[in-house]
């Protein structure tokens, strides 16, 4: 493992606001220094995107980003993050991605002049490349489209390089419905963990090319899909807890190879990996419920160095259009937060205590990721000499957090996930030792037709 | 609890091992395959499938259990086609063009096959044309549709508009988070239904009604 020691070993040092290694924006926006900044996402109502449509699609965004940056500018915020990620035409055809980064860029610049509103972009394109299927994770028109998306973006002004990167899907969703945790451990420890080291090797390239950062990955497409099925009593809460503690291994990689931060919003792992590597981090909670429900409303605030909304649909409320009622919504979640910190360390740290005490009590996912919990899992990857070992071993360290907790009284569980925590236990204890034996093992029951081997380095 | 015949209860404890065993037994004892699949198989997957809908268990716990059932299957099937026994109903299902989603479907997939409907899934980011061809080639009477994106939910629209132009006599049936029972309505869909459990219900309804 490329890091060996945590950058913050005090839980009430995994607070909102600062970071060890803050990021400077070219506006002069500090992110980790000592200022929660908004950020704000936004997605088109149900339309259609293809060249006829485009006109609208353009409208769309320009009303977006008017709205909410003049509604940011009349709430005095301190600097906005505006979040540009993409809808999959828009990968798939550069030009019109670029096109509505230039807008948004535009508009940004615009109310700068306008009101000195500082902002900054982060640029996320959606990761197509499992529209091959099985995915061609490192070749083909899916990967070129999206690298040209990334460098245009980044030649036009978007500071900030993000991406829900997908490398490892095709065999997780099969394992989460299984509840099967080797199969978790291969897609994102093994499968995952190569994909993010090509991937970000790639992206920091174009990064240092043209003097912008890479901020971060998210294991979305892993830990949020197993959150999202917990919360639909798919999947028991406690797997989707074991499971997001081992996200954090794979989602590091991105730290490993240059990223700094802040890490992508949907990214829940992002408190053990600001705890790894001191870059703030993204995070979003009650704030992004207009997206997704989570168990953790609150507590996900508690490490934030920007507060998002996830993504809400350009539509009219009684308020405004969406994302304007989204940026209000965050600027009052900031203040607060702000307030608490102008008050000094006690008060911040007051603050931090109630998001946490408000949510980690009733669920294992929020428990999981509390400062305590999200420290000592930290510090259990650190200690690992490979991806595969962390991945086992931070697992081991949440069923037990999980099972103590709930032992002691101090985590409610669902009577029916009880029987669980032996489940998973067992799992791992099943595992080999040898990291070659295991991949063996897996790649004999992987579905071949879903994923391709090579693409990983791997032999068929 | 009702005492269940024991295959029954294998099933429902998905006891992939011993289903097999039992089903020759049966055999053995003079049933037929397709009684076996009709009065043993069927009804421990709908115990299991309303066990999921109460939220009693998970999925993990309900795809251990079909996977018991698709091995008696594999012990069934030969005699069930010698005997001419098929399902009674197809269903042709899929994501539409343009998304990739697919958890919500596969389950839904999985509890119509639970239901003893035959499902042929057409995976993600099927074109509309993909749908009409596969309904005229196999003949179902039931096509669901799903899509995650509001920017996909057009090509819902369109896909539903291309079987109806093509004058298909088939049911459709849509789903996915930003679905509702408006816009099913509007696209001159002919269910919706917003979780999986629901799902089954809904194309036994549909499915009736045909009959
Ligand atoms: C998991 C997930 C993913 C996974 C998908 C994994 C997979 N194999 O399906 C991954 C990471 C790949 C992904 C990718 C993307 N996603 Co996504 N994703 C989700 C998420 C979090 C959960 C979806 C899910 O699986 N739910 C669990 C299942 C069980 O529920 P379900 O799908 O709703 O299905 C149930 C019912 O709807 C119903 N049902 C479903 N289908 C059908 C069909 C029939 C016939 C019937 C009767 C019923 C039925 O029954 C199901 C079972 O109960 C949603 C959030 C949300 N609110 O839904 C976002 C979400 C849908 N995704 C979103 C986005 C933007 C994307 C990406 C563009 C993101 C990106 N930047 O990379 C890509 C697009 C890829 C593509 N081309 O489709 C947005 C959509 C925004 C919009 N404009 O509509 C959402 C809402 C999240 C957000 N950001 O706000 N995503």
């Amino acid at each position: 493992m490329h890091y060996k020691s945590l950058a913050i070993e005090d839980p009430s040092e995994l607070i909102f606001g600062i970071s060890p290694k803050p990021v400077l924006t070219r506006s002069g926006m500090v992110i980790g220094g000592g200022t929660v900044y908004p950020e704000l996402n936004f997605t088109l109502p149900p339309m259609k995107i293809d060249a006829g449509t485009m006109p609208e699609v353009r409208h769309n965004y320009e009303q977006i980003i008017a709205g909410a940056l003049g509604r940011a500018a009349e709430l005095d915020a301190p600097g906005v993050v505006i979040e540009f990620e993409t809808l999959p035409p828009m990968t798939e055809h550069p030009a019109w991605g670029l096109e509505i980064a230039k807008i948004l860029l535009e508009g940004m610049q615009q109310e700068a002049c306008r009101s000195g509103l500082k902002s900054v972009l982060r640029m996320t394109p959606n990761d197509n490349r499992e529209f091959e299927r099985p995915p061609l994770m490192r070749r083909g028109r899916y990967w070129d489209a999206m690298l040209e998306l990334f460098e245009g973006s980044a030649a036009a002004g978007a500071e900030l390089l993000s991406i829900e990167s997908v490398g490892g899907k095709e065999l997780h969703d099969e394992a989460l419905v299984n509840g099967d945790l080797a199969g978790s451990l291969f897609s994102l420890c093994i499968l995952g963990e190569r994909d993010m080291r090509f991937l970000w090797t790639n992206l920091q390239t174009i990064a240092d090319k043209h003097g912008v950062k890479c901020a971060g990955d998210t294991a979305c497409g892993f830990g949020n899909t197993a959150m999202v099925l917990a919360e639909q009593k798919m999947i028991p809460r406690v797997f989707a807890a074991v499971v997001r503690a081992i996200t954090a291994v794979r989602s590091l990689v991105a730290y490993e190879c240059g990223a700094v931060g802040p890490g992508k919003d949907c990214g829940y792992e992002n408190p053990i990996l600001k705890a790894i590597t001191g870059y703030p981090m993204a995070m979003e909670g009650k704030t992004s419920a207009c997206a997704h429900l989570s168990p953790m409303g609150n507590l996900a605030a508690a490490c934030c160095d920007t507060w998002s909304n996830e993504s809400v649909q350009n539509i009219k409320l009684l308020g405004g259009m969406a994302p304007t009622c989204y940026m209000e919504q965050l600027i009052y979640d900031c203040r607060l937060m702000n307030t608490a910190r102008g008050h000094g360390k006690e008060s911040a740290r007051q603050l931090q205590r109630w998001f946490v005490e408000s949510d980690a009590a009733l669920d294992p996912q929020a428990f999981i990721l509390s400062p305590e919990s999200s420290v000592a899992l930290a510090r259990v990857i650190v200690n690992s000499d490979s991806y595969y070992h962390a991945g086992v071993a931070v697992a081991r360290k949440a069923v037990e957090l999980l099972r103590e907790a709930y032992g002691q009284g101090k985590l409610h569980i669902e009577p029916k996930e009880v029987a669980w925590f032996d489940t998973m236990q067992d799992d791992l204890d099943e595992l080999p030792e040898s990291e070659s034996e295991f991949i063996g093992r897996q790649l004999a029951l992987a579905d071949r037709s879903r994923f391709l081997p090579q693409e990983y380095e791997l032999k068929g | 609890m009702n005492e269940q015949h024991p295959l029954t209860q294998a099933v429902v404890d998905g006891r992939r091992k011993e289903v097999g065993a039992l089903v020759t037994q049966c055999l053995e004892a003079g049933e037929s395959a397709g009684s076996i699949l009709e009065n043993r198989l069927v009804p421990g997957m709908m115990i299991v499938g309303e066990r999921f809908k109460q939220n009693e268990i998970f999925v993990p716990e309900m795809l251990i259990a079909a996977r018991a059932m698709k091995e008696a299957l594999k012990v069934l099937e030969p005699l069930l086609l010698v005997a001419g026994v098929k399902p009674e109903h197809t269903a042709v299902i899929g994501t539409v063009e343009g998304d990739l989603h697919d958890i919500g479907k596969n389950l839904v997939a999985m509890m119509w096959k639970g239901a003893n409907i035959e499902v042929i899934d057409l995976g993600v980011n099927v074109p509309a044309a993909k749908f009409v061809e596969s309904v005229k080639q196999h003949k179902p009477q039931l096509v669901g549709l799903s899509a995650l994106l509001t920017t996909t939910m057009p090509a819902m629209r369109d896909t539903v508009k291309a079987i109806r132009d093509e004058g298909l006599a088939v049911k459709i049936v849509i789903g996915g988070a930003p679905i509702t029972r408006e816009f099913a309505r509007e696209i001159g869909a002919d269910g919706y239904s917003p979780d999986a459990g629901s799902a089954v219900d809904t194309a036994i309804e549909l499915l009736r009604a045909t009959a």
